[in-house]
């Protein structure tokens, strides 16, 4: 098996940056007790400015006017690994949060549908980088020795055990992942690299270190198996994203929403499901959260597609309080089927499919607004059509023609110059069902040249009811 | 110099009147009347453009103009779509005059919407044929329908009162619908002279 490492080594920083639109302006990450806020990260323009990872609030206000401070929150950083695990199991199906910071992938059985290694490293640079996260990838053929060769390594691939033992004996003493206490006792004796380490009796080794010392080192050549957790992807999507400010306006809240609905992609497609329906929570800092509830006709993966349309739904949004935060809540995760797809399209410029077009319209005139038509067997007029029918079996067509358009509701027509056409049709149905129609149907024509289609009950002498028109 | 532009091409593109009637190519999209594919100067309705279609009054004939049109669209698989219609299309007699209601949509859009919806579909170019009854469209509006049609390589069609047939348009045909006596007028065809005699509907007595 081969394993890869991925070490994310600015994780808490990048998941503040990823969450802003100005990564370029100075921005410090502060930890600690509220006595002494301590900078635990600074992006390259804060450092630019002289700040380091470690000074005190105080020196770093001292040294620099302006720049931005961020509170890091521990649990943000726990639901970033969850996603980028989400992520990373769509390229093997076991992937490990052993380390803190850090993915650990099985690739070898991956390498058939991704490889080879260098495309396939490419592909996951590329879309960690498109995600927001700095990174270092090393590939090695255990767990632990990718592990501990990412620490000293970006890039390297090992793809057997010779190669990687080769490698692991060249890494410092100190970076190798050993208790502190062993590995400055190794140094004070002496050895510098682990090879010195490995050349080592050991029976004198197991005399003088702990048990974890000689476990670790039979875990880094492979000669023990780590059992690891294995990451299994949950059943629904939930991120939240914290805006810091208050938001007022539509557009400010797009550019988190776009965030949210790209981490959604990526969730979405290391399941291989499709959204149906997502709920976007806006929460405010008093008022309970205004819900907009975002549904589609079909199972749907495609970012932009699913931007466009939260976008619509969010835009005839009247923003009653200003927004805090913004949560992504997705429980219904069907089956994803591709969209089928012609080789030779008959449309050459078609840019958007009639799926895509479809939800766009129901997104701005509501859910009910785009319907099919059919014809349902029945003698009665107002029953014959039907508003979305799934049915596919074709009524015979009626003996007389029919009009193109019918009214809603009849309406009366007055009866001067109104010119019968044809005899009367009987329709008399409907006794069964409650619906009784007892009418005899007329083809007229009206003052104004127009053809139209009235009836008049059985048995009463009143005007013509008007119920289509010959068009 | 820019690129090089064949005057055939310039002349193909019949936007200036030559005079003489030349031959004409064969419509790329027949209306399904003769006698009105021959009036037509592309011998047919105008392809990617926007027709208007100037009712006399509502329910005056405007199907029989266009339903073997929507026949043809939908049973070769192309999606027609209706835009806000002011009545409901009695499903039996679409299908009797030959729509495959399978490829049909309707749209239901307020009167504000509907232009919107329109460039939508239009745009989109996955619409055979886009058909609306804007309630209130300018000559802003219409250009947009206009600029819509060419960009997604769509039929569309605006039907209007004959009211607004004085205004000017930027539709590249604009045909009138009268009921008393039943005929098409063509009040405006790109590319070349509307015919003068008014076609008289087939069908209608």
């Amino acid at each position: 098996m081969l394993w890869a490492c991925i070490v994310l080594p600015q994780l808490a920083l990048d998941a503040v940056l990823r969450g802003r639109d100005d990564p370029d302006t100075p921005l410090a990450l502060l930890s600690g007790p509220p006595q002494r806020r301590v900078l635990q990260a600074v992006n390259p323009a804060a450092a630019a400015l002289g700040l380091r990872a470690g000074q005190a609030l105080t020196t770093a206000q001292a040294l620099a006017g302006h720049f931005t401070c961020v509170d890091h929150d521990p649990t943000a950083i726990n639901g970033l690994q969850q996603l980028l695990a989400a992520w990373a199991y769509r390229f093997s199906s076991q992937v490990s949060l052993h380390y803190p910071r850090v993915l650990l992938l099985e690739v070898e059985s991956s390498l058939g549908l991704f490889g080879p290694w260098p495309a396939f490293e490419a592909r996951l640079r590329a879309e960690l980088s498109a995600l927001g996260f700095r990174h270092r990838i090393v590939l090695a053929s255990n767990p632990v020795a990718a592990r501990m060769l990412a620490n000293c390594h970006d890039g390297l691939a090992l793809d057997c055990p010779e190669q990687t033992r080769a490698a692991l004996e060249q890494l410092p003493i100190e970076r190798v992942g050993l208790p502190a206490e062993a590995a400055s006792a190794f140094a004070r004796m002496g050895l510098r690299r682990l090879g010195q380490v490995m050349a080592l009796p050991r029976q004198a080794l197991a005399l003088r270190f702990a048990a974890a010392v000689q476990l670790h080192l039979d875990r880094l050549l492979g000669l023990r198996p780590m059992a690891l957790t294995f990451y299994l992807p949950p059943d629904r999507f939930d991120a939240r994203l914290e805006l810091n400010f208050d938001v007022e306006s539509h557009q400010a809240l797009l550019f988190p929403l776009r965030r949210l609905i790209n981490d959604l992609a990526a969730f979405l497609a290391g399941r291989d499901s499709g959204v149906q329906r997502f709920t976007l929570h806006l929460e405010h800092a008093e008022v309970a959260d205004t819900c907009v509830a975002v549904g589609l006709l079909a199972a749907e993966r495609d970012p932009l597609m699913l931007f466009e349309l939260a976008r619509g739904r969010l835009e005839q949004l009247q923003l009653g309080a200003p927004v805090r935060n913004l949560r992504l809540l997705a429980e219904d995760l069907p089956a994803f089927v591709p969209q089928h797809r012609e080789l030779f399209d008959p449309r050459p410029q078609q840019n958007q499919p009639w799926e895509q077009l479809r939800e766009r319209l129901r997104a701005r005139l509501g859910d009910n607004a785009v319907r099919g038509l059919a014809a349902q067997a029945d003698h009665r007029p107002e029953c014959a059509w039907q508003l979305d029918s799934g049915m596919t079996r074709a009524p015979a067509t009626p003996p007389s023609p029919r009009p193109g358009w019918l009214l809603a509701a009849p309406q009366a027509l007055p009866g001067v110059g109104v010119q019968l056409l044809t005899g009367a049709e009987r329709i008399e149905s409907g006794w069964w069902d409650g619906g009784d129609v007892r009418r005899d149907y007329y083809r007229v024509q009206t003052p104004t040249g127009l053809y139209a289609w009235a009836y008049r009950n059985l048995g009463e002498d009143g005007p013509l009811w008007l119920q289509g028109w010959f068009a | 110099m820019g690129a090089l532009i064949s005057l055939d091409g310039l002349l193909d593109q019949q936007r200036v009147w030559k005079g003489r009637p030349q031959v004409q190519c064969k419509g790329l999209q027949p209306t399904g009347h003769a006698v009105l594919d021959s009036a037509l100067p592309g011998g047919g309705w105008p392809p990617a453009a926007l027709t208007e279609v100037l009712l006399a009054a509502e329910g005056c004939g405007e199907l029989q103009l266009l339903w073997p049109s929507l026949a043809r669209l939908t049973t070769s698989g192309e999606r027609v779509v209706l835009i806000a219609p002011p009545f409901i299309p009695y499903a039996p007699a679409w299908q009797a005059a030959g729509v495959d209601l399978q490829q049909l949509a309707l749209v239901e859009a307020a009167a504000d919407e509907v232009l919107w919806a329109a460039e939508q579909c239009l745009r989109s170019g996955s619409c055979g044929a886009v058909l609306c009854w804007p309630h209130k469209a300018d000559d802003r509006a219409l250009r947009r329908l206009q600029v819509a049609a060419e960009s997604g390589q769509t039929l569309a069609f605006a039907l209007r009162p004959l009211q607004v047939a004085l205004n000017p348009s930027p539709a590249a045909l604009r045909i009138a619908v009268d009921a008393r006596p039943a005929q098409w007028r063509v009040l405006k065809c790109r590319g070349g002279l509307a015919p003068a005699a008014p076609i008289a509907c087939p069908g209608r007595g």
